[in-house]
């Protein structure tokens, strides 16, 4: 196999991650897995970008606690690291906003690098078209950052006002979707059903569980406010952190009760405007 | 109040081919149940692998398998591992295992509590209750009490009604149904406890196993400690899966050599 023909790739994950778990972190290993399997590409790295408080999702702890959990989870792998930029943020980011940055950074650190077989060797280029037109695809110099998600965030596409329909077809279109399936949810049919995802198939890669994994934070969280063990379902580290912290209880599941998520707040906004 | 709760000891034997988050997660929804019903203090926990001499398909060496259980559970302050089954010249019926430990258990209680079992005390038994020794299994496991010549009824009598059961359901198995359809498990249905696993966690060792020998990852399925050591000693590969192919399981095997003993009960 020619490596030089590999397409390199750097996953990001956006999310809650309130706490992450073992599930979190065995998407990156299955996408990463899948991905070099089909033989065209190479993962260098894999981002967790924890959400800002500004999302305003119930029971969303503080940032600063998500992180440092993120970053206790990822100490032990040697290619998926976390980024704080996003949740640093004042205002809530949009998930496109969010790749963009990355693709940037990703971008830039290439061209920082010396790598002389980049340059000898670069894939065509691909001349930047329309904005919102053509299956024009940001795989500059043989590098792509694609979106990793589980199925249920595919289908939140679907979910009135909680995304943009351009953002949407930006992700799809100019950068990639790896997405991850869970029990219970067909994302092959959810795409069918959709003429845009259908439109750009070919950048949405589905990659299915060979172990059902069903670690929900939603149910760690429930575990841990009823005294019960999440001990194997989160690195011990991070359970630790926790049980020191006090995270997770009746009272931190009410923060944010009653208020309006940050995206369906802005949508919502501009469409009565 | 805890003076009242009986001591358990939670005994979980299996091949352990290799050990898995999910063997460890057994243990603690087991222990978090058993304490929930307010009558139990679960003070220990302990994995016994299987000996070699089981014969199942794929089964690594013992050694390693143990080897990797304790690598598994160093960070464990209630769980360990025990190689009592493993190190027998031959392969141990469930029961022997839970006699030889509840020995053990029951002789340091003793110790400690300057306490007999057959003596008239003026000790009130309830203040320090004997304590017990159940066996931790998932809901296949119970499912092998159907098999035909795997289990002796004595046996089964005597795990179920004797010492107990605690069953951790997994996925869309249903324990409640295995009880029903056992006479015997039925008679005893108080002494066996079913915890339902509200997170569907499918990891299984055959999984794993047919993972490492693809080159997939296993990171975040079984301990990175366990990961490194069958890296390091090349465990579970195309040939180690097809090791016992062919082979009757022990305990088939034993018993097959014994035709006459149900003919004279």
């Amino acid at each position: 196999m020619d490596g030089q023909n590999l397409t390199k790739v750097v996953l990001l994950a956006c999310g809650s991650f309130n706490p992450i778990t073992n599930m979190h972190l065995r998407m990156f290993e299955l996408a990463r897995d899948h991905l070099e399997d089909t033989g065209q590409y190479r993962v260098m790295k894999g981002i967790i970008s924890p959400v800002g408080d500004a999302y305003k999702k119930k029971g969303l702890i503080e940032a600063r606690h998500r992180l440092e959990m993120a970053r206790l989870s990822t100490d032990s792998s040697d290619w998926i690291t976390f980024d704080p930029w996003e949740s640093l943020q004042p205002e809530w980011v949009e998930t496109a906003k969010v790749v963009r940055h990355y693709y940037k950074e990703m971008l830039e650190a290439e061209q920082n690098t010396d790598d002389v077989d980049t340059v000898k060797h670069a894939k065509k280029r691909r001349i930047e078209e329309n904005r919102f037109g053509g299956s024009s695809h940001h795989k500059k110099d043989g590098l792509q950052l694609m979106l990793l998600c589980g199925a249920d965030v595919l289908e939140s596409f679907g979910v009135p006002n909680l995304w943009k329909q351009e953002d949407i077809v930006e992700i799809v279109g100019r950068y990639g979707l790896v997405c991850v399936t869970r029990s219970g949810s067909d994302p092959h049919k959810f795409i069918h059903q959709s003429d845009m995802l259908w439109k750009y198939r070919q950048n949405i890669h589905v990659v299915c569980e060979w172990v059902t994994n069903e670690i929900s934070a939603t149910q760690v969280r429930r575990s841990l406010r009823r005294g019960r063990s999440v001990r194997y379902l989160l690195p011990d580290s991070v359970v630790h952190y926790i049980q020191e912290h006090g995270l997770y209880s009746t009272e931190s599941e009410q923060k944010n009760a009653g208020v309006v998520l940050a995206p369906l707040q802005r949508y919502t906004d501009v469409a009565s405007s | 109040m805890a003076c009242h709760r009986v001591p358990l000891v939670l005994l979980a034997c299996g091949s352990f081919n290799p050990i898995t988050n999910q063997h460890m997660r057994l243990f603690e929804l087991a222990r978090d149940h058993m304490h929930s019903t307010g009558q139990y203090q679960v003070v220990g926990g302990i994995v016994s692998p299987v000996g070699d001499g089981y014969g199942k398909q794929g089964l690594v060496l013992a050694q390693h398998r143990s080897a990797m259980a304790k690598l598994a559970l160093q960070s464990s302050d209630w769980v360990t591992v025990d190689e009592w089954e493993s190190q027998q010249a031959d392969w141990t019926e469930t029961v022997v295992t839970m006699r030889y430990h509840y020995g053990r258990i029951l002789k340091e209680y003793e110790q400690s509590t300057g306490k007999h079992k057959h003596s008239i005390g003026n000790t009130s038994p309830l203040s320090s209750p004997y304590p017990q020794l159940k066996l931790l299994c998932g809901a296949d496991f119970l499912n092998t009490f159907q098999i035909p010549g795997l289990w002796l009824d004595d046996h089964v009598e005597e795990v179920a009604g004797h010492f107990g059961l605690i069953c951790v359901s997994r996925g869309g198995l249903h324990p409640e149904r295995a009880v029903a359809m056992s006479d015997t498990l039925s008679r005893h249905s108080q002494n066996i406890f079913l915890v339902r696993e509200w997170v569907r966690n499918e990891t299984s060792a055959t999984k794993v196993r047919q993972a490492l020998r693809q080159g997939l990852s296993v990171k975040y399925l079984i301990p990175d400690s366990v990961i490194e050591y069958i890296h390091q000693h090349n465990l579970y590969t195309e040939e180690s899966e097809r090791r016992n192919k062919g082979t009757v399981l022990r305990p088939l095997a034993k018993l097959a050599q014994q035709p006459m003993q149900s003919l004279d009960d």
